[in-house]
């Protein structure tokens, strides 16, 4: 960023030097001339001077003469002297005689009077520059009033020239002072043209524009043949500054559109230069004239915002994706060029519209950070999400009322009160641990009249040994304790839905053994049992001929771990072979009702370890094509598959829907989640959007996503319908190897986000021994600083340290003591006084 | 062995009869009591021998004004156990929650009187086994290359009974006098049989030896009717609150400071007691003079022809003759019953009163000989409290678990946890655990890394002077970096002579944490266990060498260490930058982008989201982390999937920087690299 202002700085020397503003020191200033006679004598041939005339004693034109004096240095870069001139008290001549005279200011080149200006309308130094250059610039800057008279101007320039037309809303203001500037260097190359007709503006610009603002425009009029068509004009998009107004013109100096043949990472153009962007427009011997022709379209819509490149493939050996057409080369460095297969111009502007806006706001917000680096490093300024939202919350009161607070006193004997109590054992200085008992307390209010369930808490910061002695060595940890039984511990989602779901779940015995054919038959349809009947979630009934128990004893098993989590029953009654062949099986079966009983799928269970079939239910409670958010996504990650993943701006649409779920259900042992994601349901889809595609693409948009390998995300083009058949072809074709990738995953490692403070370099120099020499291998000297911040990092935290100790030594020596409190307590800012302490001792 | 196992085990080995036990513990003092304790949790077969018929004699007699001055805080306003620990200096180790000393006392200082009655119920609820009216008066070794250590003790008690063991436990304490010889030494009376009744001190002129607590509870017991006291010692006052070792002068003792300051008479010097030198007039008052002057002089000829110091100067300070001398000079430990092939040794310079020790507590010169409690101070003397109920009672741990391991292949004990619980397992011990806080910088908690840090074992209250032998004290390992936690004062801050009440003594800022002069947590972090060779090479007054990086949580007023950001956030990003990971921990929302943005996760996301265990976050705690600009709420985003345009830059730009956030403190890292 900062190179990049450099060479800002460096392409703006030659205009400072001859039109700075800003004030020199030891400036030559005003010159003062004892007589009028002494400064018409001085007048040099071709030489410009602004002089105006005074009494000795000035009568009461003192603000104004503060502005011309101020104004002196500004036109001294225009090679304009301002004189004052001292009338003696006898002169009667021209300009001392007359009273009126001695209230303006007088333009002379050589000594020819140019102009003369009445004082009010030189009310500060804007307008005194302004109108000076005005008057002298009179051949340079024409001055129009008509449409017509701009017209003339332009069809004159036609095939000349080219036209900067700036309207400023009054003369004399800052805008038209820049103008003037601009016009002292440039008028030579461009004609300028200036108007203050809000007419005018209106007829040179589209939509309803803003009367009381500048504007400009420069007019391609050396380009323009045909004497009917006006030039084509590009308007600055900047307010009218003068460095502005500069990198306008240097932008529209440079060639429409670059022929390059060369690397395009080592490329710099003027665009880049000035922090622009460079498209290249990747080119091939056969489709020449059509990519000069886009270039030169997409040249033309882009002026002033980037640069265009025609990028011959042909001549530079490229290592990217046959397919891909555009390049976007960005002006900060060490960012790789980003290759991307475009469809339409459109595409390329919108793009490259996008990116400066996103580098404007980077730019404010760099420039902010900067600030704040200067007072103090970002290090102390929290930056988890999780902690940061806690203790933003903290003064918040929970509504913790239903929920009983256990001790080591009553835990034992509360644990009996009901038939089940939650407990949740938390820290209550730990964040993610406040954080959970804040959906408990939701949670809380949620179950709040359910019988047969206590919620609880044990806050482990006051009994350690309660927690240690149920097993807790992490926070949060929420058990469920039934009489009797063996405590559950949760190990879901931390979330309110989730919590109450498994509450209302364990409630029940898992599995559920079932007494009659009735029963089953109601627990199939969720009517069964009562507690339930609000849940909806899928049903799975085990079906045991009396002689299977050992497939039986293992279902039971993989219902103790599913506890809380499935909702299980198992039947082993007599007439259980009626039951399973209800649904065309035979026992051992597992039958799977799934949405309340509508469809009940029957599967056979051939013989399985416990764990075998926990994975089994699991997997067999997987959706076909799933709607994918937040919580449940971790459920399909498991399977280790790719993503086909199709990001909908609402619900789907049911022929989409229809088609995805035909693919998905195509192949049973599919390589892939067939999935979608409704953004108004799962927004934080937008942000997966944004950084795969700059721009948002239109949705809906399917992609394959290799979450697991390589990390590839491919777009399902847009023209295509989303059917069965064109994704099947798209997939093979991927496959194959024939598409690009549209964007990747980062492969970026999770490093430290900020350095930490380095106490070991603070320390060497009070603890001398401590430094390396007296470490038994001073070859291998440890890393001064954990490794992941070498180099510019630290050396950056030592000026930062140093710089810190000097105005504490400079601090401690105003500082006075015996404030209140100071010593007797650590203080509340405790800058000063902090770095000689421990050598004083 | 099995055989051997059984208490009470006959041996039978050249004509004498020995009762073997696997360990044999001298002393049911708080040390061998304490010893016990842990041997029988452990189902180990041990005995003690105690030669009084109770539990801690020593307490019996002293200290002989009966106030203890081992605090016994009732209320902390805390109900953690182990933090309350920090404030019982009384109470040894137990599962049994009746043995806190607060149920035995309400005085802050108590009466010794209930010192002995709790080590009574604590070794008969218990059930200690323990071996009364027993004193061992001998220990040699016998040769074995079968036994644990390649020879057993062989223990003799008064009886000449006999008793063999694998490892023999010394908790004797430290009960022989101290005694200086001089001439007139036989006017001197001991602390041990001085009246502790002031009225026989009634407008006496008295002189003390020594400037300990006994020496100064002495004075404090008759300084209301004496004419004055004089104390006389080598040292100069030291007084526990600026040196902060509670084995020096303490404040409830220090009433003659006050009366000297005063010019109340009572008075303090300095001077070698080794010049010193009494005589006693035909009065039986006793005068001051120096060895010096009697060297060619007859004693016996009698005081007159005696040259005193006053008279050559007339000012001399102790000109004045006394009534009585007291001697107040503390206590050694027996040497004598170990018999000489035990090489059990005095220490060096101030620490000849306590024998030869490791820092892991086993003896110089006796391999499985190990001593605890107040005689095995010599490894932190006038550092840390290892001579105190309040810190031997951690110190005894240390040892039972270093036996365990070499003995019974009983690892260290140690806790396994994920990565993302690595900084609340640091937070959570050092605002409660009492062992780190009382043996400061004696006992570490130590961190034991995974592979690939993504999981690391925790041990608690190791002793860190024996770091080098980690591996084979504890048989836990140690491959892949460890952090260390241990308990610091400042380092200049503490001494006889500082003045501790300076101005601005408090550090209050987490980036001069390391200035911290009050007790406060450090970490170290070794990317490999220090050697033997780097520890002997640690700089001096360091308890360890030097770590490759190091971090200091900044003290603490209350010393409740769990500020989210001046506490916990720079640990976080300490620990951080160790590991060369992320530590922050992500609604799930934000794990559910990185997975479709990241091929990595951070440890959080990873270890949490991705195992189905995501922290959802309430509504309100999402939003305040987006106002916080610390997460991206995409709720409000305009989405008619039409292209923006100008209407929409708001929405649009907002949604550009918000999405730049997730990853934004990572790109600024990068950034500043390259510059």
């Amino acid at each position: 960023m900062s190179a990049q202002k450099d060479r800002w700085v460096s392409s703006l020397v030659f205009l400072l030097f001859c039109a700075s503003s800003i004030p020199r020191s030891g400036s030559v200033g005003l010159q003062q001339e004892p007589s009028p006679q002494h400064y018409f004598s001085g007048l040099e041939a071709g030489r410009a001077s602004l002089a105006f005339f005074t009494p000795s004693v000035p009568p009461g034109a003192q603000p104004f003469l503060e502005q011309i004096e101020s104004s002196a240095e500004a036109l001294q870069d225009y090679g304009i002297s301002v004189v004052k001139v001292n009338c003696p008290k006898e002169d009667v001549s021209r300009y001392c005689g007359k009273e009126n005279a001695l209230r303006k200011a007088f333009l002379f080149r050589g000594n020819r009077l140019i102009r003369e200006f009445p004082t009010d309308a030189l009310f500060d130094v804007n307008s005194i520059v302004a109108n000076v250059l005005f008057a002298l610039l009179f051949n340079e800057v024409k001055y129009v009033e008509t449409l017509a008279d701009l017209e003339n101007i332009e069809n004159v320039l036609k095939g000349k020239s080219n036209m900067v037309f700036a309207y400023v809303p009054a003369t004399g203001t800052a805008e038209h002072r820049a103008v003037m500037e601009a016009a002292f260097v440039y008028g030579t190359i461009h004609q300028f043209v200036l108007t203050t007709e809000a007419a005018l503006l209106k007829a040179t610009s589209h939509d309803d524009p803003d009367v009381s603002s500048a504007w400009l425009l420069f007019c391609h009029c050396q380009r323009a043949t045909e004497p009917a068509q006006p030039c084509r004009r590009t308007a600055l998009a900047q307010p009218l500054t003068l460095l502005n107004i500069h990198r306008h013109l240097k932008l529209m100096g440079a060639p429409l559109v670059t022929e390059v043949a060369e690397d395009p990472e080592k490329i710099s153009t003027v665009h880049l230069q000035l922090g622009l962007p460079l498209v290249f427009i990747l080119s091939q011997k056969e489709t020449y004239e059509a990519d000069r022709r886009t270039a030169e379209f997409v040249a033309w819509q882009l002026l002033g915002k980037a640069g265009v490149a025609l990028l011959s493939r042909d001549l530079v050996d490229l290592n990217v994706l046959h397919r891909s057409n555009v390049a976007l080369k960005t002006p900060d460095e060490g960012m790789p060029i980003q290759y991307l297969v475009l469809e339409d111009t459109d595409e390329v502007i919108t793009l490259v519209e996008d990116k400066n806006k996103v580098k404007q706001i980077q730019e404010d917000e760099q420039e902010e950070e900067e600030e704040d680096e200067k007072e103090n490093s970002n290090q102390d300024i929290q930056d988890d999400q999780v902690v940061e939202a806690v203790s933003r919350d903290k003064k918040r009161e929970l509504p913790l009322e239903q929920i009983l607070v256990l001790t080591e006193e009553n835990f034992h004997s509360s644990l009996s009160e009901a038939a089940r109590t939650v407990v949740l054992f938390y820290a209550s200085w730990e964040a993610v641990s406040l954080a959970v008992l804040r959906s408990y307390s939701e949670v809380a209010a949620h179950l709040k009249g359910t019988p047969g369930v206590l919620l609880s808490r044990v806050n482990c910061w006051d009994w350690p040994g309660l927690c240690s002695q149920e097993n807790v060595t992490q926070f949060p940890t929420i058990k469920i304790y039934k009489e009797g039984q063996q405590s559950v511990t949760y190990d879901g989602m931390w979330g309110t839905e989730e919590l109450s779901s498994f509450i209302l779940l364990s409630r029940v015995s898992c599995p559920l053994k079932l007494a009659t054919m009735d029963e089953a038959e109601g627990y199939l349809r969720g009517e069964f049992p009562s507690e339930l009947s609000s849940h909806h979630h899928t049903s799975l009934l085990g079906v045991f001929s009396t002689a299977t128990s050992e497939a039986r004893e293992a279902f039971e098993e993989a219902g103790n771990v599913l506890s809380g989590r499935v909702r299980m029953g198992m039947y082993f009654e007599d007439d259980a072979l009626a039951l399973s062949q209800k649904y065309s099986v035979s026992p051992p079966a597992l039958l799977l009702a799934r949405s309340g009983g509508r469809s009940v799928e029957g599967i056979a269970l051939s013989k399985r370890s416990a764990q075998d079939m926990v994975q089994m239910i699991r997997y067999e409670l997987l959706d076909v094509f799933p709607e994918i958010t937040v919580p449940n996504l971790p459920q399909y990650l498991q399977l280790g598959k790719p993503f086909l993943i199709l990001f909908s701006a609402g619900d789907i649409s049911q022929i989409e829907s229809k088609e995805m779920l035909k693919l998905a259900k195509g192949r049973p042992q599919q390589a892939f989640v067939a999935c979608w994601l409704n953004l108004k349901k799962t927004p934080v889809g937008h942000g997966i959007l944004k950084m795969y595609f700059s721009t948002t693409p239109s949705l809906p948009v399917l992609l394959w996503v290799n979450l697991h390998a390589g990390g590839q995300v491919f777009k399902f083009p847009s023209e295509q319908s989303i059917t069965e058949m064109n994704i099947l072809s798209w997939l093979e074709k991927l496959q194959a190897g024939l598409e690009i990738p549209s964007s990747a995953l980062s492969e970026e490692d999770w490093k430290p986000p900020l350095p930490a403070y380095d106490f070991l370099q603070m320390m060497e120099p009070s603890v001398p021994e401590l430094s390396p020499h007296t470490s038994p291998h001073p070859g291998e000297t440890p890393a001064q600083h954990p490794p992941s911040s070498p180099g510019g990092a630290s050396a950056g935290g030592d000026t930062a340290i140093r710089e810190e100790a000097s105005q504490e030594s400079t601090a401690e020596e105003v500082g006075s003591p015996g404030r209140d409190l100071r010593g007797t307590a650590p203080r509340l800012a405790a800058r000063d006084k902090q770095g000689k302490r421990h050598s004083e001792l | 062995l099995g055989l051997a196992l059984y208490a009470g085990s006959l041996c039978a080995v050249s004509g004498a009869v020995f009762l073997y036990h696997d360990y044999c513990v001298i002393g049911a003092g708080p040390a061998g009591l304490q010893a016990a304790y842990f041997l029988q949790q452990a189902g180990r077969d041990y005995i003690v021998f105690e030669r009084s018929h109770a539990p801690g004699s020593f307490f019996a007699l002293y200290p002989r004004h009966r106030k203890l001055i081992s605090i016994n805080k009732q209320y902390t306003g805390k109900s953690n156990s182990e933090f309350n620990l920090r404030h019982d200096w009384n109470s040894l180790l137990s599962h049994d929650r009746r043995l806190l000393f607060r149920h035995y006392s309400r005085d802050f200082f108590p009466n010794a009187d209930t010192m002995v009655r709790y080590l009574e119920d604590f070794a008969s609820l218990l059930k200690l086994r323990i071996q009364y009216n027993t004193a061992i008066i001998h220990v040699t070794l016998e040769k074995n290359e079968q036994a644990w250590n390649g020879h057993y003790f062989l223990l003799t008690d008064q009886d000449r009974k006999n008793y063999k063991c694998s490892s023999l436990l010394v908790a004797a304490g430290m009960w022989v006098p101290n005694v200086v010889n001089f001439p007139g030494s036989e006017y001197v009376e001991g602390y041990e049989t001085v009246s502790i009744n002031p009225e026989d001190f009634a407008g006496q002129t008295v002189l003390i030896l020594g400037r300990g607590n006994s020496a100064f509870e002495t004075a404090e017991n008759i300084l209301g009717v004496t004419n004055f006291i004089h104390m006389v010692s080598r040292s100069r006052v030291r007084l526990s609150w600026a040196t902060h070792y509670v084995g020096d002068l303490r404040a409830i003792n220090n009433g003659l400071l006050d009366t000297y300051q005063l010019k109340s008479l009572d008075g303090l010097l300095e001077g070698d007691l080794e010049d010193l030198a009494i005589v006693k007039d035909k009065k039986g008052k006793l005068h001051i003079t120096l060895r010096f002057y009697l060297e060619n002089r007859n004693i016996s000829a009698g005081i007159d022809s005696i040259t005193l110091p006053q008279d050559e100067l007339d000012n001399f300070a102790t000109r004045a003759p006394y009534d009585r001398v007291i001697r107040c000079l503390g206590w050694k430990f027996d040497f004598s019953i170990y018999n000489r092939s035990l090489r059990m040794m005095p220490g060096k310079g101030n620490i000849k009163k306590y024998p030869q020790i490791k820092p892991s507590y086993e003896s110089r010169g006796t391999r499985g000989l190990f001593v605890l409690g107040t005689a095995s101070h010599s490894v932190d003397f006038r550092k840390s409290a290892g001579g105190f109920i309040h810190g031997f009672r951690y110190t005894t741990r240390a040892v039972h678990r270093l036996l365990e391991n070499r003995h019974h292949g009983v690892p260290w004990p140690s806790t396994i946890y994920p990565i993302t619980q690595l900084t609340n397992s640091i937070i959570k011990r050092v605002n409660e655990a009492s062992g780190l806080y009382q043996m400061f910088s004696v006992l570490a908690d130590i961190i034991l890394l995974r592979e690939n840090a993504t999981a690391f074992e925790y041990l608690e209250e190791y002793p860190i002077g024996v770091l080098a032998e980690l591996e084979m004290q504890t048989g836990r390992k140690a491959r892949s970096g460890l952090f260390v936690i241990i308990m610091e004062y400042g380092r200049n801050f503490s001494g006889a002579d500082k003045d501790v009440f300076y101005y601005n003594r408090a550090v209050g800022e987490a980036q001069h944490a390391w200035q911290s002069n009050f007790l406060h947590p450090v970490i170290y972090y070794y990317k490999h266990l220090p050697t033997e060779r780097e520890m002997g090479l640690r700089p001096p007054d360091w308890p360890l060498p030097r770590p490759d990086a190091i971090h200091h949580i900044v003290e603490d007023f209350l010393t409740d260490w769990t500020a989210p950001n001046a506490h916990i956030l720079p640990l976080r990003r300490f620990l951080e930058n160790c590991l060369s990971t992320d530590l922050r921990n992500f609604f799930a929302e934000s794990c559910f982008l990185f997975t479709f943005t990241h091929q990595k996760l951070p440890p959080f996301c990873q270890q949490g989201y991705v195992r189905m265990q995501g922290l959802l976050g309430s509504q309100e705690l999402r939003h305040h982390a987006v106002q916080a600009g610390l997460l991206q709420d995409y709720t409000h985003t305009d989405f008619s999937g039409d292209r923006p345009h100008d209407s929409h830059d708001g929405s649009q730009e907002q949604l550009m920087r918000d999405h730049a956030i997730p990853v934004r403190p990572l790109q600024h890292l990068v950034n500043a690299k390259d510059e």
